[in-house]
């Protein structure tokens, strides 16, 4: 099977406060679609406690990596442990129930759902998703929408979208559409919660927001973060470590300022002489 | 003769009073008005409709709820999942067709040379039916495993072809259910009540006041029948859909990715959701089947069994269980209405071509389409709206 060519680099000493043991593995994961190999055995680890930032360029295969880990797309070859466990391959909705949740690069709210709904409908193991369950339990199920009602707006209020509460999902901007799916992970109890893009088309004040509840929930309620973005600002004022992809498989792993300094990364976006010429 | 007008006027008053409830806004006031309104519609039916057009009322009502209930299992599927199902057909006809071989008696004697069947069981109509939605089920299930693997375009063609495999069966296949031949005498419940030896199990003073009716008033009583399947299967849908499993079915019609994300099981839901419909066209069915008597595959055909319930479903209202069932109803009206029509217009399309007039018939689904082209662009989301709140627990 497939190995990534370059070894796996030692992952630095960090200044994140909460340090702790791995908690999502990735080795040698390869996924093709036709010939285009958009995984050629990829590596990534992230470590419990951190905000963890994935970067490369277009088409390094970001997205696939995530979709893989989810159980979206099914990997050819490679593991994915999440707590030392074997996930490679499970469906998502199993993947999802042992705590590691995703969001979209486009947001892909359920439309015709209110807000409110959009985030009711996350929380596993309701009484009355199950069909028994909703035509002769109604007492219970009346108690858990309660509750859920309860809990989806204390949610959209830390996300500042709870005067949008009984909108449909389709007629929010852009930029709360982000927030909403930002909002869908915290209705469980995620452990690591990988987000593709999140500041992808959000105006600066937004942005900040973002930033500001991504951070919040990482120190306050020890969620780990696998972040996917473009915006290197954004990057690197909150991520440590930062890993690079470039052509389906991990070219390095550091701390931001490593990663702005190292001349491979600069290669991997702009091509070999303006790495030259920079350098 | 008064007393024949009274018993029917009673009899009426179970569906009147449910047709009240179905058209009056869900307010407060809705039970206080529409229990003394069915009870006046039923009084006034009966004594100012002369006993021929009652009867047409009633029978009329009667396959109204056939296809109220067909487009309610429908609306299961597509109103809230997104399955396109083409083939409601198939779970019209093994509906009847189990619920017959569940309730006729196998045929003895001379009458076996005319009649095969693989099996009569002549068991109680309850039995039929609930062996009916059985069937419907494990048929739905092991049609769902391998085709809701397909979407849309796709789920139609592949529905359509079973819907006609399964009535090319009962077209073909004489042993099973006395195949091109119809299928007689399917008993009908409760139909000891128009008997002039009453029902046995009945106390004297209860048979007392069935007592006016002739045979020939049945439907009456098959009326209230259907109408409470009707009420029970609406409440028990609605029940399911309105909470947070019809906010499952509605999310996967959504954005199916993003509902596996939030860890729904997306494939068990999807064949769940085709299985209740999927009951739901079983049951219509058999209460087709033990209303008209006498079934045969041609009743059977997409046109009449899958067509016009989607027809019913798009102007009702896809997506709400209350407008699927009015749907079914106002479009049986039309679909009645235009042969009226179709007859009227006959000497006018003599006069054009001397063989027009036999295809008159035509001319009803020319209208039946034009009812649906106006629908899908006028009004697309149907008379009745789904409503916002999917779950019925919200509504504080």
């Amino acid at each position: 099977m497939t190995t990534a060519a370059n070894d796996e680099q030692p992952v630095p000493e960090t200044s994140s406060p909460a340090q702790g043991a791995r908690l999502l593995e990735v080795e040698g994961l390869v996924r093709h679609f036709d010939s285009l190999r958009a995984l050629d055995g990829a590596d990534l680890a992230v470590d419990a406690g951190t905000i963890t930032g994935l970067i490369g360029p277009n088409g390094a295969g970001k997205t696939t990596l995530f979709n893989v880990v989810t159980g979206f797309h099914l990997a050819q070859a490679g593991r994915v442990l999440f707590d030392g466990q074997d996930i490679t391959n499970l469906p998502p909705h199993r993947i999802f129930r042992r705590g590691l949740c995703r969001t979209f690069q486009i947001p892909r709210e359920h439309q015709s759902l209110s807000v409110l709904e959009n985030l009711m409908l996350v929380p596993p193991e309701q009484q009355g998703e199950r069909l028994l369950g909703a035509l002769l339990r109604p007492r219970e199920v009346r108690r858990q929408e309660r509750a859920l009602r309860e809990r989806a707006l204390e949610v959209l209020a830390f996300v500042e979208l709870d005067h949008l509460h009984d909108e449909y999902a389709r007629n929010l901007s852009g930029g709360q559409k982000k927030l909403l799916e930002l909002a869908r992970t915290l209705m469980t109890e995620p452990r690591l919660v990988l987000l593709d893009e999140p500041g992808a088309g959000v105006n600066p004040t937004l942005m900040q927001r973002l930033t500001d509840n991504i951070r919040t929930l990482n120190r306050e309620r020890g969620i780990t973060f696998l972040v996917i973005e473009h915006d290197m600002d954004m990057v690197m004022s909150l991520c440590d470590p930062v890993v690079v992809m470039s052509e389906g498989r991990q070219l390095m792993t550091g701390s931001p300022e490593a990663v702005r300094r190292d001349p491979r990364v600069l290669e991997a976006y702009l091509g070999g002489q303006y790495a030259a010429a920079g350098g | 003769m008064a007393t024949l007008a009274l018993t029917k006027a009673l009899l009426l008053i179970v569906p009147a009073v449910l047709l009240a409830l179905l058209v009056l806004p869900a307010r407060r006031w809705r039970l206080a008005v529409a229990v003394p309104l069915g009870v006046a519609l039923a009084f006034a039916a009966s004594l100012a409709l002369p006993s021929g057009i009652l009867a047409y009322v009633v029978s009329f009502a009667i396959m109204g709820s056939v296809y109220a209930l067909l487009s309610l299992g429908l609306n299961v599927q597509w109103g809230y999942t997104g399955h396109l199902n083409f083939g409601v057909a198939a779970f019209f006809a093994i509906g009847a067709f189990t619920s017959a071989l569940m309730t006729v008696e196998a045929p003895t004697g001379i009458a076996a040379q005319y009649t095969q069947m693989a099996f009569g069981l002549g068991l109680p109509f309850l039995v039929g039916v609930a062996a009916a939605a059985l069937v419907s089920a494990l048929l739905a299930f092991l049609v769902a495993v391998p085709v809701l693997r397909l979407r849309l375009d796709f789920l139609a063609i592949a529905t359509i072809g079973i819907a006609e495999i399964i009535r090319l069966i009962f077209q073909n296949e004489r042993w099973l259910a006395n195949g091109p031949q119809p299928l007689r005498g399917i008993p009908q419940p409760l139909h000891c009540l128009v008997r002039s030896q009453g029902c046995d199990w009945l106390p004297e003073w209860a048979m007392a006041l069935f007592e006016p009716l002739s045979p020939r008033d049945y439907p009456l009583i098959y009326l209230v029948i259907i109408a409470l399947f009707v009420a029970v299967l609406y409440l028990l849908v609605e029940r399911a859909c309105r909470s947070p499993w019809g906010r499952m079915l509605r999310a996967i019609r959504d954005e199916e990715a993003s509902a596996a994300m939030n860890g729904k099981p997306v494939t068990f839901v999807r064949i769940q959701s085709f299985v209740v419909g999927a009951v739901v066209m079983g049951i219509a069915g058999a209460l087709y089947a033990h209303y008209v008597v006498t079934i045969d595959y041609s009743h059977f055909h997409a046109l009449f069994a899958t067509f016009l319930v989607w027809v019913m479903l798009m102007l009702g209202g896809s997506g709400n269980n209350r407008g699927a069932v009015v749907g079914g109803f106002i479009v049986w009206g039309v679909w009645s209405g235009t042969a009226f029509l179709a007859n009227a217009i006959e000497p006018l399309l003599a006069l054009i071509a001397d063989d027009l007039p036999r295809r008159a018939a035509y001319f009803r689904w020319l209208l039946v389409a034009l009812l649906l082209a106006g629908i899908v662009l006028y009004r697309p989301q149907g008379l009745l709206r789904e409503e916002k709140r999917v779950s019925r627990y919200l509504r504080e």
